[in-house]
């Protein structure tokens, strides 16, 4: 944490009132997210307890598994959750422009521009933290493998249509969550807590309802005060006024509402089951139905307050204006959605459960570039992260107080100004450092010539190198004039690709050698029992 | 009688006193003993840990009721996982065992499952050493499954008594921890946390071990990777790995060495510091203040007492309240108030390097803020 978020936060704690940590907002908001609030089983993997999820904050659509450890049940909420989820991926899919992509000509070797779609707009799952994140990630990779009965007759317990489908997207939406800067899935505790800094830790910031507290308390009270009823405040039943943001539930949830009322609705399962005449079965049904509108009511009182805090989060962050290089990064996420829809298209088989080496560095090289550029963007961006970086000596602004004509020497002289700039920030500049600074969004490089006076005199003289244009005199505007304002950043602006990777098939035996021919990947092993 | 012995029950008079009168020890489980090696630092935690005070209880008659709880569907999951594991004498279990720890020797194709029940954890414990011996020094070349066995742990004078899943012994005499755990292994690999708590855990137990193991002749080796047992992805069938606990077993032994410091802490204590819950909120929570506390935001997950050791760092301004890193970069300053004061210029010298950067800091972000007004 930099010295200036840990001063917010501290001015937090003395206001009682969450700070600013940034002036614009770093991600992009769809105008119609798919807001997803999964509930969980405890001690179970990849056994949901139920979900709201919907673009509609009015109107959230409530799927529940009444008795949890049911596979057919479990199976049919992951359908419900399909038709829900591909029909809103689908109104993205088919919308798309013209763009062009640079790709390699397999016959030459050379680069070409081709011609491909690309999708107008892209999908936004919102879950409301960084545990409903890996939730995704687990229902994708508890989906992918399933076989229908379509594409496996044989398959002892055939997944409903869809379900496979809907497994291979979550997996996609969790693996583009962990590129820095994308927007296809976020977690809300993580974006709000980008850009408000709270007077509690890190840690605590992850209870969305503390969280909230501390950004926007109720009338009369502090953050604390709020945070504090958010995290401890129970009701007369011992339940948690604020309840958990999921996936986990409260273990006194658990044990006093729930397992009672999973309990009569096992009761009335086997009744119905036992039932010998048409008339008696009449009754039990409507027993099992109440058993089972019971639990819908347990699961919707426990999904709905963060339901409504999901959006109440939305607002604030739609309040704040949208960073400059928002939409390129967006660009990015709607090339990696079209991508996976292509995959989709031609009948590419599910994500591997490992990546290949090729693959895999692929990715962290991508991670690595991609946070690269998240960092350079948002200072851009955003002169409250500048200050961050100026504060650790990786940027300055200052005011130009002088500019001397020169010019390179060799053959066709082109300008070479010297720029000299006062600066009260200490930049760690060493000889001949590069530095850079935004020119109609571009950027400008120059070179550190030198200081005029003593260290604490802050004149620096910077000889620009670049974008003048052809001509000996260089253009317009090009060149800053006495009396600018300029920030110079000593990291780069944007970046560049690194090295380019074999393709898999020549991968080095170092790393394993070429994955050869993919075999399909066998399904799970499964649970013998009907009931775990 | 030796001296170290009278010490060691003048200490445990002491801590019953702590306690309170008639209020039974809490008895400190692998999980409770791993927890300490997490906040080392703490004096609060390593008294009431070590005097058995029922820190849950204390925290309620507090004001500042802890929130840890456990749901019974993870209850009964992780038992029918546990008994699915062990089903059929262990043969699963052994196979498992063989298959990751010990593919050399013999396959595990009948085994021993020695009965160790007795009465009250001490009887359960001398059953299950008895049993120890017998299978390494009579049953050399065969497997031998220590279904729930208890094992011992001197800690801070008073003996812990231990409860690990099971323990395998070796056709060659050696001894293996085993830690069935309900999280699931999701294509080889599980939740790190997960499984550096249960590693923890096993570390305990390895302890244990080696001090029964001391005690035959010759000592039988307590085999330092574990066998961690989980369900396989999303089924219920089991998958195991081996985890090298050499590390976490080396961190538990020096903080329960580290331990015997509860004297020392008993002895700076004043008169009439007592921690039953029966006494009123007033008098406990001067009994509390009486033993500093290292709070930072981790111990949430920890101790059912960090809310109210939350509250009192919070009230006290205490920048650790934010996080353990805060307090690297401010140097000597420790309070919120102090911190704002040297940012405004109001106070601090100014050529402390760490003042210096605050007040730059409050410049530039205040600069920062007023782009934004404008």
């Amino acid at each position: 944490m930099s010295l200036i978020a840990t001063l917010a936060r501290l001015e937090a704690v003395t206001t009682g009132r969450a700070q600013p940590a940034a002036t614009v907002r770093h991600r992009r908001l769809s105008d119609r997210p798919l807001v997803f609030v999964p509930l969980t089983t405890a001690g179970e993997a990849g056994a949901p307890l139920g979900a709201l999820v919907g673009t509609d904050r009015d109107a959230p659509r409530l799927l529940v598994v009444p008795q949890p450890r049911d596979r057919d049940l479990r199976f049919a909420f992951l359908a419900e959750l399909a038709d829900v989820v591909l029909p809103y991926i689908d109104s993205y899919a088919d919308v798309v422009e013209a763009a062009e992509r640079g790709e390699t000509d397999p016959g030459t070797g050379r680069r070409v521009k081709v011609e491909v779609e690309l999708c107008a707009d892209a999908p936004q799952l919102i879950v409301p933290s960084r545990a409903g994140v890996d939730f995704v990630r687990l229902l994708g990779r508890s989906m992918r493998f399933r076989r229908t009965a379509e594409q496996d007759p044989e398959t002892p317990y055939p997944a409903p249509p869809r379900v496979p489908l809907l497994g291979r997207w979550l997996t996609h939406f969790g693996e583009r969550a962990r590129v820095p800067g994308s927007s296809l899935l976020l977690a809300l505790t993580e974006v709000l807590g980008r850009h408000w800094a709270t007077g509690q830790s890190g840690l605590e910031d992850q209870h969305l309802g503390a969280l909230l507290a501390w950004i926007a308390p109720p009338d009369g009270a502090t953050g604390a005060e709020a945070a504090l009823r958010a995290e401890l405040a129970r009701d007369a039943d011992g339940q948690l006024w604020c309840p958990p943001a999921g996936p986990a539930t409260d273990p006194a949830f658990d044990n006093k509402l729930l397992a009672p009322a999973i309990e009569r609705y096992n009761g009335a399962r086997t009744a119905l089951a036992a039932a010998e005449d048409g008339l008696e079965a009449d009754d039990r049904l409507g027993a099992l139905t109440t058993a089972e509108r019971e639990i819908h009511e347990l699961v919707r009182s426990r999904t709905l307050p963060t339901w409504q805090r999901v959006w109440e989060g939305l607002d604030l962050l739609r309040a704040l204006p949208e960073g400059a290089h928002v939409e390129e990064r967006w660009t990015r996420d709607r090339w990696s959605f079209t991508g996976h829809r292509d995959r989709v298209v031609a009948g590419e088989p599910p994500q591997p459960r490992r990546d290949d080496a090729v693959t895999a560095a692929n990715k962290l090289a991508t991670r690595e570039r991609e946070q690269a550029r998240l960092d350079a963007q948002e200072a851009l961006d955003d002169p409250l992260v500048m200050a961050g970086r100026r504060l650790a000596g990786e940027a300055f602004t200052g005011e130009v107080v002088d500019v001397v004509m020169t010019y390179s020497e060799g053959k066709r002289p082109s300008p070479r100004p010297l720029v000299t700039v006062r600066t009260d920030d200490r930049p760690y500049l060493g000889e001949r450092a590069k530095v850079f600074r935004s020119l109609g969004g571009k950027p400008q490089a120059a070179e550190f010539a030198g200081r005029d006076g003593t260290e604490d005199e802050g004149l620096l003289v910077l000889r620009i190198v670049d974008r003048m244009g052809r001509g000996k005199e260089p253009e317009r505007g090009s060149v800053p004039e006495k009396g600018d304002l300029l920030c110079f950043t000593l990291f780069e602006h944007e970046q560049r690709g690194g090295a380019k990777l074999p393709d898999p098939e020549e991968t080095p035996w170092t790393h394993g050698g070429p994955p050869g021919e993919r075999t399909p990947e066998a399904p799970d092993s499964l649970t013998q029992e009907d009931v775990l | 009688m030796p001296p170290p012995r009278t010490r060691g029950t003048a200490l445990r008079q002491r801590l019953a006193e702590l306690r309170g009168p008639d209020v039974q020890a809490k008895a400190l489980d692998a999980r409770a003993l791993a927890a300490l090696a997490a906040n080392p630092g703490c004096r609060r935690r390593a008294i009431l840990d070590g005097a058995g005070v029922n820190k849950a209880a204390l925290a309620g008659a507090l004001g500042s009721p802890s929130a840890f709880g456990q749901s019974q569907f993870a209850l009964t999951r992780g038992n029918a996982f546990e008994a699915k594991v062990k089903a059929d004498g262990g043969a699963e279990l052994l196979r498992l065992v063989h298959e990751r720890l010990d593919p050399g020797a013999e396959p595990p194709n009948s085994a021993s499952v020695p009965d160790l029940t007795a009465s009250g954890p001490e009887g359960r414990t001398a059953r299950t050493a008895l049993a120890l011996r017998e299978a390494t020094e009579q049953g050399r070349g065969t497997w031998t499954l220590l279904d729930h066995p208890m094992l011992a742990l001197d800690v801070a004078g008073s003996p812990a008594f231990l409860e690990p899943d099971a323990v395998v012994v070796h056709p060659d005499g050696g001894w293996t921890v085993v830690e069935i755990k309900s999280f699931p292994m999701l294509d080889g690999s599980a939740d790190p946390a997960k499984v550096g708590a249960a590693a923890r855990q096993a570390a305990v137990y390895v302890l244990a071990l080696e001090e029964v193991a001391a005690r035959l002749d010759p000592a039988p080796r307590v085999r330092h990777r574990v066998l961690l047992v989980c369900p396989k992805d999303f089924s219920n069938l089991p998958t195991a790995s081996a985890v090298d606990v050499r590390k976490q077993r080396a961190v538990t032994s020096r903080q329960l060495a580290r331990l015997t410091r509860i004297q020392d802490i008993a002895d700076a204590l004043p008169e009439g510091v007592c921690f039953s819950p029966e006494l009123p909120a007033e008098q406990l929570t001067a009994s509390v203040e009486a033993v500093p506390a290292v709070y930072a935001p981790e111990c949430l997950a920890a101790c059912e007492l960090a809310f109210h050791c939350r509250d009192r760092a919070r009230a006290d301004g205490a920048v650790t309240a934010l996080g353990r890193s805060v307090r690297a970069e401010l140097g000597g300053l420790t309070t919120v108030e102090g911190v704002l004061a040297a940012a405004r210029g109001e106070a601090g010298d100014p050529e402390d390097p760490a003042v210096a950067a605050l007040r730059r800091a409050a410049l530039l972000r205040t600069e920062a803020l007023g782009a934004m007004c404008r």
